[in-house]
């Protein structure tokens, strides 16, 4: 997208930057050869272990038995059960999007409400989230919406950190400069303040994705009648691994979609420079 | 030449920087006159009070004693709309591509957008950038992001350009590269420009007038003009006229 900048008079370094392309190209090329290749040697490894080692299955499954459990739907409906928790970390990651972003703007805006708020939310951090569990399920009962208030309640506090620290990242040059032309807090805000805290909260919505697959999963742990947390607990009593196994596969794809969800969205919305890898 | 055609008046400017545990006498006792279409460098040592006297100029700063006043009977000014800055650092946003950061001061005032791009197109081509106004900020130069400053300064058409020492980041090559280009740029736009730098070559290269502060706090040591051709080449520092001019500063910053 960067490469078609039209620059006539820079022939030369067209031509270099289309010889950097190809080779960028070739280097991406050969990295994910090597990821896939790392993880079918793993998966290999995994079943020769197994199938070699005589291993009990109970304690730890062969991939091919694992990968099995799939095709019995009727006793862990895979399907059911994955859209359960996937609803969970959405639906605990967006609200904490939602509400992380717009706390650190009303406090970007505010000091009072930032001098007042921020060590209340800071201190109500220190509770370990997970403990909360038992007590949202006397209010909420069981469900999605304790599950959902758990994730929720574990990431919006790295969203509403990141976001409020990129608010603040402005060169005080640059308020000086739209200062002469009496640009209006609202511009300073959309123009400038915005725009330029995208990659912060990208980068804290990168470390909150993590948190919201954990915190829906205890929540499903506990307080829940359906759900891969759900499902694992259930067939843990008939020692059932492989079934525990693909659930914590399952698991960690939702965690993946939704990690892959964010990446897209920051390919979309931050230019190339200003991202934080 | 009458001082109530001055542009720019400054007369004897007292700042004083006020906090909690003490004040801070940041500039003195300054008083220069800066023409319509002069080319002012002003010169001293780091930490004199030059972005100060820069800052009071663009009305971010108030003073406590004496007067500034900018705009004549002959040119009105309008310091919303009638001031374009530059800084050390070039102060892109590095979401926007280059043609939409020098159109930043024209969104901010709300100018016809329309105008305002067509005109930010020849400031692009002025400035030596047309083929990169798609590019972003990190795909040019130090440099070259320096001149997109510079066309930002420009695109709102304002009267007066604070320039607070632009090309202090830059290595010492590109800096007279630069330095060339400034005089070109302003020969062509005909703006009246301070320019802030603690470069003394630099000063006598560029300025039409000379202003020399000393440090602690900012005072007046000199103001004269500079009685160089223009347009100036490089050669022009190897003359005697541009070394007696470098050597009256020098000594009055105490350096010989
Ligand atoms: N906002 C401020 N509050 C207090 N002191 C300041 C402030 N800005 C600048 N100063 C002080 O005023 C002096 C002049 O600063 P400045 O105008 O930035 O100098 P220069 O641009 O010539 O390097 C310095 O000693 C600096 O520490
Ligand atoms: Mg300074």
């Amino acid at each position: 997208m960067l490469l078609n900048v039209a620059c006539p008079p820079m022939d030369n370094n067209r031509e270099a930057g289309r010889e950097t392309a190809r080779e960028a190209g070739r280097e991406a090329f050969r990295k994910w050869v090597l990821i896939i290749v790392m993880h079918l040697v793993a998966l290999l490894a995994w079943q020769a272990w197994i199938t070699l080692g005589k291993v009990e299955p109970y304690i730890m499954p062969a991939p091919l038995d694992t990968f099995a459990t799939l095709l019995e739907y009727d006793t862990y409906r895979w399907g059911h059960n994955t859209m359960i928790t996937a609803a969970s970390v959405f639906g605990g990651f967006w609200l904490a999007v939602i509400v992380g972003v717009t706390l650190a703007v009303l406090f970007s805006w505010s000091r009072i409400l930032n001098d007042a708020f921020m060590p209340l939310i800071v201190s109500l951090n220190m509770i370990p989230k997970v403990a909360l569990g038992p007590i949202f399920i006397v209010w909420f009962s069981y469900g999605l919406g304790p599950n959902i208030l758990i994730a929720f309640s574990i990431c919006f506090l790295p969203i509403l950190i990141t976001t409020t620290r990129g608010l603040a990242d402005v060169e005080p040059e640059l308020i000086d400069l739209v200062r002469t032309l009496r640009a209006s807090r609202w511009q300073i805000f959309t123009k400038i303040q915005l725009p330029g805290a995208l990659p912060f909260i990208f980068s804290g919505m990168k470390v909150a994705v993590v948190l919201a697959v954990a915190g829906a999963i205890v929540g499903e742990f506990i307080a829940s009648e359906e759900g891969l947390g759900y499902l694992m607990m259930q067939v843990q009593v008939t020692l059932d691994t492989a079934g525990m196994f693909m659930a914590v596969l399952m698991i960690t794809a939702v965690g993946v979609a939704l990690y892959g969800i964010v990446l897209l969205l920051e390919r979309l919305l931050v230019v190339r420079d200003a991202r934080m890898e | 030449m009458s001082t109530s055609e001055a542009f720019i008046q400054l007369d004897s400017v007292r700042k004083v920087y006020r906090s909690k545990r003490e004040d801070f006498l940041a500039v003195s006792d300054v008083t220069f006159d800066v023409q319509a279409g002069e080319l002012v460098a002003m010169v001293g040592p780091s930490g004199c009070g030059k972005t100060t006297v820069l800052k009071i100029l663009a009305g971010l700063h108030s003073h406590e004693e004496g007067t500034v006043r900018i705009g004549s009977a002959a040119d009105s000014f309008d310091a919303a709309k009638d001031i374009g800055m530059v800084f050390q650092q070039p102060l892109l946003l590095k979401w926007r591509r280059v043609i939409d950061n020098v159109l930043l001061p024209a969104e901010i005032l709300g100018l016809n957008m329309g105008e305002a791009r067509e005109r930010a197109g020849h400031l692009l081509e002025m400035v030596g950038l047309s083929g990169f106004a798609n590019s972003y900020p990190y795909e040019l130069s130090g440099g070259m992001q320096q001149r997109a400053a510079i066309a930002r300064a420009l695109v709102h058409d304002p009267k007066l350009i604070l320039m607070d020492e632009p090309f202090g980041a830059l290595d010492a090559l590109t800096r007279e590269k630069m330095n060339l280009e400034l005089l070109r740029i302003w020969g062509e736009s005909g703006k009246t420009i301070v320019f802030v730098t603690h470069g003394i070559q630099e000063a006598v290269f560029l300025g039409s007038r000379v202003v020399v502060l000393t440090a602690g706090p900012a005072r007046m040591a000199d103001n004269f003009l500079v009685d160089l051709p223009h347009p100036r080449s490089l050669d022009i520092k190897t003359t005697e006229v541009f070394g007696d001019y470098t050597r009256r500063i020098y000594k009055l910053l105490g350096m010989e």
